[in-house]
């Protein structure tokens, strides 16, 4: 067995831009291991997608188009994705820790009998020995993972982990692959995608966001951050905790499953910073973090860090804004 | 309307971690546990269906002695017995040794539907719910934002989030596994009446004597090494000083950088 083969993502015709960050993954791998490198694109219809690959740095893209992979169900792809690695032989196989892979890998490996090392935030290499980096107790402590399994190793790397920007781009030809697949092996029947009622409230454009998490401890106490969102002129935004418990309204939401927002200067406060926070606002040009856990990885990413109670130091903060602009 | 319901105990999201003396884990002593979230969702979600259909609610856990503490809070909330998996073999294993065992004992057990919390806290796998599907040879859904099971037609619609505010239904024929998002339904509180009753339901423990696992599927196909705090790649500056000092200080720099 040799080779690494990456799966692309796709979903109603368009490419998950999140795939380059896997083919990022791939290229440096095979380029360490001398090994070649494949792109395994599954789906209905979708060739324009495997010549947009082709021009990315790898040896193939595989295509693999089946009337059955038209709509994505994690047995269509759990199959298909195993056919693929059969006939390829890869040694390893590289995919995003996307919603869509989390669906389907774990039951791709466990079909194999093997398991799939999830959301991996980086890999050493030592030799050809490769030890895989996640993260644990939502990202406030990494592991070194060893592998202990026969190739294929299947790895699945979170979003953000490698930069797209960094693909090398080459030419790759396009070959299709066979799979075998019939109706009756898909139990799942899907509907149409929607998105719920229209968002009200539009975060993508606030200049200032003062963001609450867990730390604010209660719905009465949204008042103390509300404080400091006006003396700041700033839009409230929240963590997922804070929308599913229904203390502010879900399109105050940001995150992976909410907004994606970049303002001048981020709040965050009494957030710790897990992954699905941090993907919706680590583009923001200023970040500050007021948290009581020292090693909150909100303050892997802020500009500017406190490490206190927020209870005391929001009021001290409105005060200071307060006399700042009284004095112009 | 038979439903199983794994639930696992983790470290509370606020306990203060510390690092173990071999390095390889967190010093697991001395700190205080909740449910996983997620799968707290998963036991309300659970007792909705079953107040709606009627039928049963067993919960599973894997784990040391300590997690019975979640399958009381479970029970006291309404969920009629429990099964929990205690063996120090099984407690460092991988999500695919894991649910190997869990798989066992909800085969023999037999369900309509299956439950997990979508991720957990520690070890944050994400892979349970679905594992388990391809173990009992079933279908699978993740990240559920609504479940309609209709005994009927034995069939089950799911509300999966996708990414960026997208959603998708599908419908599962019964028997299938599903893991549950948080946030999909309002998790209810015990009532002293629902602790009173809770301690007179069954928790049948299961040991590795029970189950037929050899060695080979005991084996973690992927082990920590070493466990460590995050290197910043960030340059953080961290204001110090007694709140007012601290906010002062704040202010002062983001005026300086016209952040204000």
């Amino acid at each position: 067995m040799s080779g690494i083969l990456v799966f692309a993502e796709q979903r109603e015709g368009k490419l998950n831009r999140v795939t380059y960050e896997a083919v990022v993954a791939g290229q440096r791998l095979s380029a360490s291991l001398s090994q070649p490198l494949s792109v395994v694109l599954l789906g209905s219809g979708v060739d324009a997608i495997a010549q947009e690959l082709a021009t990315k740095k790898a040896d193939n893209v595989y295509l693999v188009d089946n009337e059955h992979l038209k709509n994505y169900t994690p047995d269509g792809f759990s199959l298909a994705m195993r056919q693929a690695i059969e006939q390829l032989q890869p040694s390893y196989v590289l995919l995003s820790h996307t919603y869509l892979v989390r669906d389907f890998a774990p039951k791709l490996a466990t079909s194999m009998g093997k398991s799939l090392i999830a959301d991996c935030v980086g890999y050493k290499l030592d030799g050809s020995k490769l030890t895989l980096v996640r993260q644990i107790f939502q990202g406030k402590i990494n592991a070194d993972v060893s592998v202990h399994d026969s190739a294929p190793v299947l790895i699945s790397f979170q979003a953000g982990a490698f930069r797209g920007d960094d693909i090398e781009a080459g030419s790759a030809s396009v070959k299709s692959l066979a799979v075998t697949l019939s109706a009756d092996q898909i139990r799942l029947e899907p509907q149409e995608l929607f998105r719920e009622a229209k968002q009200s409230v539009d975060l993508t454009q606030s200049k200032i966001i003062v963001s609450v998490g867990r730390g604010i401890k209660s719905q009465e106490n949204i008042a103390v951050v509300e404080k400091l969102a006006t003396a700041l002129e700033a839009d409230i935004g929240a963590s997922r905790p804070i929308c599913d418990s229904g203390w502010l309204p879900m399109d105050r939401q940001i995150g992976s499953s909410g907004q994606t927002v970049a303002p001048k200067l981020y709040l965050a406060v009494g957030i710790s910073g897990a992954i699905q926070h941090v993907v919706g606002m680590k583009n923001a040009s200023t970040i500050v973090a007021i948290n009581k856990d020292a090693n909150a990885p909100i303050f892997d990413i802020a500009d500017f860090g406190i490490v206190g109670d927020l209870f005391e130091l929001v009021p001290a903060i409105v005060d200071e804004v307060e006399k700042a602009k009284a004095e112009g | 309307m038979k439903i199983i319901v794994c639930v696992k105990q983790v470290p509370s999201r606020d306990a203060i971690l510390r690092i173990n003396e071999t390095g390889n884990w967190i010093q697991d002593r001395d700190i205080a546990y909740d449910t996983n979230e997620p799968d707290a969702y998963a036991v309300e979600e659970a007792l909705q269906i079953k107040e709606k259909l009627g039928g049963e609610v067993v919960i599973c856990s894997l784990g040391p002695e300590r997690v019975q503490m979640v399958i009381k809070e479970a029970l006291a909330k309404g969920a009629d017995r429990a099964i929990h998996i205690c063996d120090p073999a099984l407690d460092n294993l991988d999500a695919l040794g894991q649910a190997r065992a869990m798989a066992e004992v909800i085969s023999k057990e037999g369900f309509d539907l299956v439950f997990t919390g979508l991720q957990s806290d520690d070890y944050g796998f994400a892979q349970t719910g679905v594992i388990l599907g391809e173990l009992l040879g079933v279908p699978s859904a993740t990240i559920a934002m609504a479940v309609e099971a209709d005994e009927a037609s034995k069939t089950v619609r799911v509300k999966r989030e996708l990414e960026a505010g997208w959603f998708q239904w599908y419908k599962l024929p019964m028997p299938a596994s599903i893991s549950i998002q948080s946030g999909l339904n309002q998790p209810r509180y015990a009532t002293l009446k629902g602790i009173m009753n809770a301690k007179k339901k069954e928790i049948r423990k299961v040991t590795l004597a029970d189950l037929s696992l050899n060695a080979e599927l005991l084996s973690s196909k992927q082990r920590i090494e070493k466990v460590y705090f995050p290197v910043k790649s960030k340059k953080t500056e961290i204001i110090d000083g007694s709140a007012k000092e601290a906010a002062a200080k704040l202010v002062n720099k983001l005026k300086q950088m016209r952040a204000l």
